[in-house]
């Protein structure tokens, strides 16, 4: 079991779902259970499970801090996790910086603009680097109607702490960015656009790299939220075009408690501190204190170094099996659902219509139908699938649904858990007919 | 069986047809809530008697699943005309009722067919659904009635 064999290995779903524990399990009175919630969480393979726990009987020590043994190796396993983590999207490991989840790490950007600004107004003089996350009244903030609340809730708080004005980019009927005003909402006022690089809800990826080429035009910098897309198709963050990168562990079979932020070496070099404490310091006095180089800079107090492993060993797991690989299958599945989902009366696809410049994450509403109830008819027959406006209510609101239901794949899903979920909405539409 | 006795045909016929939807003047509150984590919506409008004792209409507008359009269907038709210590008996009853805890037979009797509820309370997700219209009415009955003094 496993498909840790590197080279020659044959991509089936089925033999890959033996190595996911939680899927052989039963649920609500023995159904089997049919995982279609991977873009809330993935499940985890065995491998990151027992790396995790070979940690804690092997090496668990405190990292950066004392001279024995335990400290070395706990050290070297959580710095090597890092390197590992930051060569799957061809950064440079003192570039990432380890947080709690995607969302600090979008507020550990926000809250840079938001701190550097304070520390002007306060007639602080601020290193040339730093003046660069200084914002002033009319400057402005662009995102996308599409983002995820963590990547629009901080930028609005930062804007009602700055006096930026927040601006978005809207989306057409088909789900995707409606680009024909960029230059527009781009110009010399922007300072940040930040963007979802695969979107939740719709599945979407939208074109990064001619928005941030758009951007730089005007030195603007640009923030992506890849939490969907590093897992599900290989992401270049220098390809990408991107200042800012995050996406999380979780969602790509690792462990939860474990976020990313990838950044230009200079733009962190400049950004002030958002969480301080231990570990972040250079010196500390009772007067002042001054503070450590990025990465640390930004992972103040004891860090969470055997979820780093465990994820680790999730990033061999997806080496293994190759990210063009998974995003081939995410798409056979994707296209094969998005078919079938056609046979059932009254639903329409919330997103594009073609597999192609998507990922397996397909949101649907059926006509008189509420998705919570679609969700709970679904769980009865065993398949989990994620209901409600998906952290994205603005989108709702654009899209004029109160809610969707969504069905999202991973490498362990199968065409037969499309079957089942085509089974599950003809269910659905008897109880509610 | 279990989720047939959560959709169970009285359920499905008050969201098939909701009673007493759609907001209506006069009133002496109206309420707001939601339930943020599914983005259900209710809008509530509480009217009393001039003695202040009755509830003279209960009247909303709502978005949400069968469980809390049903509730809000199946309320005013409970609380309608009744006076307002029967709506706080009805309404610590279907709360018990939610928690899955036994209602004594006298409550019972105030339920209606709020009572075909009970099975919700298998599934801890929905309970809140079931729950949204309820707080939203209580909310506005103390609106009402801090408006009144």
């Amino acid at each position: 079991m496993g498909i840790t064999t590197g080279s020659g290995f044959d991509f089936d779903p089925a033999v890959i779902k033996k190595d996911f524990p939680i899927l052989a399990r039963q649920v609500r009175n023995g159904r089997d259970l049919v995982y279609l919630d991977s873009a809330a969480t993935s499940q985890k393979p065995v491998t990151v499970l027992d790396a995790e726990r070979s940690f804690y009987e092997n090496t668990n020590a405190a990292v950066h801090r004392g001279v024995h043994q335990l400290a070395e190796e706990a050290t070297d396993a959580y710095e090597s996790a890092r390197a590992k983590i930051a060569h799957l999207v061809g950064a440079k490991p003192q570039d990432l910086v380890f947080t709690k989840n995607a969302t600090e790490a979008i507020n550990l950007v926000a809250y840079a603009f938001t701190n550097a600004t304070l520390l002007a107004s306060q007639g602080q003089t601020l290193a040339p680097e730093t003046r660069r996350f200084v914002l002033r009244p009319g400057d402005e903030i662009l995102v996308t109607e599409m983002e995820h609340h963590a990547n629009l809730v901080p930028w609005q708080q930062v804007c009602a702490k700055t006096g930026a004005k927040l601006r978005w980019l809207p989306v057409t009927d088909e789900g995707l960015l409606d680009l024909s005003q960029l230059n527009e909402l781009v110009n010399p006022r922007t300072r940040v656009v930040a963007l979802v690089h695969a979107s939740n809800v719709l599945g979407t990826i939208n074109p990064v790299r001619q928005i941030a080429e758009r951007a730089h035009q005007v030195d603007a910098m640009v923030f992506v939220d890849a939490c969907q897309s590093v897992p599900h198709i290989p992401v270049d963050v220098e390809d990408l075009g991107a200042d800012f990168v995050t996406w999380s562990a979780h969602k790509m079979l690792g462990p939860t408690g474990l976020g990313f932020l990838w950044a230009k070496g200079e733009l962190l070099a400049g950004m002030p501190p958002f969480i301080s404490g231990g570990s972040m310091i250079e010196k500390v006095t009772m007067r002042e204190s001054t503070f450590a180089a990025p990465p640390k800079r930004f992972e103040a107090g004891t860090p969470m170094a055997a979820q780093a492993v465990g994820t680790a060993a999730a990033v061999d797991y997806l080496s293994a099996l190759g990210l063009s690989d998974v995003a081939a299958h995410d798409e056979t599945l994707t296209a094969y659902a998005l078919d079938k989902l056609r046979s059932v009366p009254g639903l329409d696809i919330v997103g594009p219509k073609s597999p192609s410049g998507r990922i397996g994450a397909i949101s649907f509403v059926i006509e008189g139908i509420h998705p919570h109830d679609v969700g709970q008819v679904l769980d009865d027959e065993g398949i989990a699938v994620r209901t409600g406006h998906h952290c994205a209510w603005p989108l709702m609101q654009r899209f004029g649904v109160p809610a969707t239901t969504r069905a999202s794949f991973y490498v362990y899903n199968q065409l037969s858990d499309v079957d089942a979920l085509v089974d599950g909405l003809q269910r659905v539409k008897k109880i509610f007919d | 069986m279990q989720l047939e006795q959560m959709y169970q045909e009285v359920i499905l016929d008050h969201y098939r047809q909701k009673h007493g939807s759609g907001l209506r003047d006069p009133f002496d509150a109206q309420v707001e809530h939601v339930n943020p984590t599914c983005g259900d919506e209710i809008m509530l409008r509480m009217q009393l008697s001039p003695n202040r004792r009755e509830i003279s209409d209960v009247s909303y507008d709502a978005i949400g699943c069968s469980i809390s359009q049903a509730s809000a269907s199946v309320l005013h038709d409970l609380v309608v005309g009744r006076s307002v210590g029967d709506f706080k008996s009805a309404h610590a009853a279907f709360v018990n009722l939610m928690h899955g805890e036994a209602i004594p037979e006298d409550q019972m009797a105030l339920m209606g067919d709020a009572e075909v509820f009970a099975g919700v309370s298998k599934y801890p997700a929905r309970v809140k659904c079931a729950l949204l219209p309820w707080m939203a009415a209580q909310d506005a009955l103390n609106r009402s009635i801090g408006q009144a003094s």
